[in-house]
């Protein structure tokens, strides 16, 4: 079935039907994949943007590129469009939704109207968010802490209330329907114990998502109602409580961590045994882990509130439980690593990005239990610290692992090769342009520099310089993959249906696949990643056009 | 499978053509539906936890503010909601049952009861109104100090109870009207006889949605109407 021979005229989603209604009334989940690419790029250049003209402004001490109100306005809606409109719908949205019927021998997700509705959702929010932006912005840190946003900021915070609320409705529609579609929808034989780490991992953020969404819905429903109408529930001077507030947000906001990261590591947990060639060591630990991460997600939101004016007990609880969230996340990194021991490892593209999120992700998880370390959280609160230990997960994690997915599966998806050496090229690129920009918010953070602050003391300059220098080359690494991604859609090599030699579904139905994703209705007899009975790809299968 | 999946499509009782059987697409939508409700309990959630720690703050402003809501009306609305319920349920029997012209009588007199429910929270609210009790500028809650004087009541407080007040029935109320919405929605295909024993999936989802509204309106009743209605000494 794997050699089958390729013909450029094969019927498959992409060619079946043309025209800009198919696209937009379309309810197969590939293409709706497709619209969630197009549209979180959009919104991944725009928050890009934003965190540009943050790192120029920061290239000089003195605030002379833009002035502290406008400063504020930056890193609000750099914070809000990347982690609303990029990251939290990132890997879920684009790659879940292509794959997880895909990979679980579906012909679509359970509920593939709904699934159109929820792109809907995403454009209505991400218009309201960009009228926001072009008529004046936000300046209460994505997080909307009350009361100043409630009572004090002149800026735009209803309509950016209610864009991150329709975006939320959005996120839970697509964790719902992958929930539903992974419980009800596997193909004969696709048991719990056979299916990829990729869709344990979305399971367990799915999960994540219906639990925490709502909650910081309704908190946001309070804060415009509080703004419009005044009631005072998170006012101090009318007897509210803003540490309500921020228990109602952090409890979402927190997990959200998790949707960010943990389809990361369901890709990577894909890759890295592809190209070791070798079963994933430990399945049973991983598949647990990423149910265990999404658990104890819920147990530790308050470790962002530490010197918010909670109890010393409450605190210590919180700090504890937060050490809880390392181990799952060491067990995944551990057999990660144990699975290339001794594998035949291949350096192509996704593996880099792979051996990027491994390395980024662990440094960004041991610098959170400095974090969840009450003593010295007391002493970094605030700091560009947190601001590189976020970034770590962030952008090491989560973006490292989207960009290695991406790579991995756009044979499947375009049916078309990407250049391999500029692909492991853009990769480098990405990696050294990462560090450089924020490794040195590290040192920055622990000599004192505080977050959110558009000019700083001369001495931390050297550091800065290094930080903004490090962003260009970065985004020369994120313009990369875009330029040679579309290219290859026209004149990219035509891709084998399994260019890697992978085992999983998904690489058994030709590429791009057809409409109803399978010829046949798949039925599993074997085990998850039985790199054991599948040849290694051979050079040059591929036809040449 | 079949060789050609679109054909499929069309043909049976409403089975859509990515789901292998009948059976299959019922626990998807079921399955679909609790999951909805789940977070749904969680949206909830959020504003029964601000309620909590109001109430066990502002003990006093939360007890005044709960007398001063109209008791009858409120247990008036909670019979009709479970009588909406009953009717839900019965109709979901009829429907699986084959029986049209009562499916359809039992939805119209659902819509009724909803209907009724709504109404008579609005005149609820407009009492309110009428008292200068809905929070903001024209708030006012003299009139609860002026009938309490046994206990201190601190007007910013109070106005926090009533904030949640509205908050929650508004929200209830809000899911109200989609439900509304849903069973005209199924009132019109009901009519049209597209329901039977082979296909009765959206009478049972929307009956799932009514009752989780209804049970939602089970908990306000108490937490708001009856926190302390004994006399006071």
């Amino acid at each position: 079935m794997a050699t089958t021979v390729i013909t450029p005229e094969r019927e498959n989603y992409l060619n079946q039907e043309y025209g800009i209604r198919s696209w937009l009334l379309t309810t197969d989940h590939k293409r709706i994949a497709l619209l969630y690419l197009v549209s979180i790029t959009f919104f991944f250049f725009i928050g890009g943007f934003f965190a540009l003209l943050i790192r120029l402004e920061l290239l000089t001490p003195a605030g002379d590129l833009v002035q502290a109100d406008t400063y504020n306005k930056l890193f609000t809606m750099h914070g809000q469009v990347m982690i609303f409109f990029f990251l939290i719908p990132s890997i879920p949205a684009v790659l879940g939704n292509f794959l997880v019927p895909l990979m679980i021998g579906a012909k679509d997700l359970a509920f593939p109207r709904i699934n159109l509705l929820s792109w809907y959702l995403y454009i209505i929010a991400g218009i309201l968010m960009l009228h926001c932006i072009v008529t004046g912005g936000v300046d209460t840190g994505w997080t909307f802490y009350t009361p100043f946003s409630t009572a004090f900021s002149n800026t735009k915070v209803i309509e950016a209330g209610l864009s991150i609320f329709v975006a939320g409705f959005s996120s839970i529609l697509t964790g719902l329907n992958f929930v539903v579609t992974i419980h009800r929808m596997r193909a004969p034989g696709m048991t719990w114990s056979r299916l990829p780490l990729f869709i344990w991992a979305h399971y367990a953020t799915s999960i994540i998502q219906l639990l925490g969404t709502p909650v910081l819905a309704v908190t946001l429903v309070l804060v415009v109602f509080e703004r419009a109408f005044h009631l005072g529930i998170f006012d101090p001077t009318r007897g509210g409580d803003p540490l309500l507030f921020q228990h109602l947000f952090w409890f979402y906001s927190h997990p959200a961590v998790y949707i960010m990261i943990l389809p990361a590591m369901g890709v990577v947990a894909e890759i890295v045994p592809c190209f070791s060639r070798k079963r994933i060591f430990g399945y049973k630990a991983i598949a647990l882990s990423s149910i265990a991460i999404a658990v104890f997600g819920f147990l530790v939101w308050a470790h962002h509130m530490f010197v918010a004016g909670i109890s010393l007990y409450s605190a210590l609880i919180f700090s504890a439980l937060s050490y809880l969230v390392a181990v799952p996340s060491a067990i995944k990194v551990f057999n990660w690593t144990a699975t290339m021991y001794k594998g035949s490892i291949t350096f192509s593209t996704p593996m880099l990005y792979a051996f990027g999120f491994i390395g980024l992700f662990t440094m960004g998880g041991l610098t959170g239990l400095f974090l969840a370390a009450l003593g010295i959280d007391v002493h970094v609160t605030d700091t560009y610290f947190v601001i590189a230990h976020f970034h770590y997960i962030m952008v090491g994690g989560a973006v490292m692992g989207y960009l290695g997915g991406m790579h991995f599966w756009w044979p499947k998806i375009s049916g078309r090769m990407y250049p391999e050496w500029l692909g492991k090229f853009a990769a480098l690129i990405v990696f050294l342009g990462f560090n450089l920009t924020f490794f040195p918010q590290f040192i920055l953070g622990y000599m004192g520099m505080p977050r959110r602050y558009w000019q700083y003391p001369p001495e931390f300059q050297v550091l800065n310089v290094l930080s903004t220098a490090g962003s260009t080359i970065l985004a020369v690494g994120y313009v990369l993959p875009m330029v040679y991604f579309l290219w290859s859609m026209r004149y990219g090599k035509l891709a084998d249906d399994n260019p890697w030699g992978a085992a999983g579904l998904e690489w058994q139905t030709t590429s791009p696949p057809p409409t109803f994703n399978f010829d046949h209705e798949p039925e599993v007899t074997w085990e998850a990643y039985n790199y054991d009975q599948i040849p290694a790809p051979v050079e040059e299968v591929s036809v040449e056009r | 499978m079949s060789d050609s999946p679109v054909a499929v499509e069309h043909h049976g009782l409403e089975l859509r053509h990515h789901f292998a059987t009948a059976e299959q697409q019922r626990d998807a939508a079921s399955l679909g539906m609790w999951l909805f409700l789940g977070t749904e309990i969680m949206f909830f959630g959020g504003m029964f936890c601000a309620y909590l720690v109001y109430r066990l703050w502002y003990f006093n402003e939360f007890a005044a503010g709960s007398r001063s809501l109209n008791i009858w009306l409120g247990t008036i609305n909670t019979i009709v909601l479970i009588c909406s319920s009953l009717t839900v349920a019965l109709g979901v029997r009829a429907a699986q049952m084959g029986k049209r012209t009562l499916l359809v009588i039992l939805l119209v007199l659902t819509l009724i009861f909803g209907l009724a429910f709504l109404g008579i929270k609005g005149v609820e609210w407009y009492a309110k109104y009428k008292e200068h009790h809905i929070p903001g500028a024209s708030f006012d809650a003299s009139d609860l100090v002026r009938d309490y004087p046994q206990i201190h009541i601190d007007q910013s407080h109070e106005q926090i109870y009533f904030s949640l007040y509205f908050a929650m029935t508004g929200l209830h109320a809000l899911h109200m009207i989609i439900g509304v919405g849903i069973f005209l929605y199924l009132l019109y295909h009901a009519a049209k006889g597209r329901y039977g024993p082979q296909y009765y999936t959206p009478i049972e989802m929307g009956g799932l949605y009514w009752h989780f509204v209804d049970v939602v309106w089970i908990y306000l009743f108490p937490l708001l109407y009856l926190i302390d209605r004994k006399p006071l000494g």
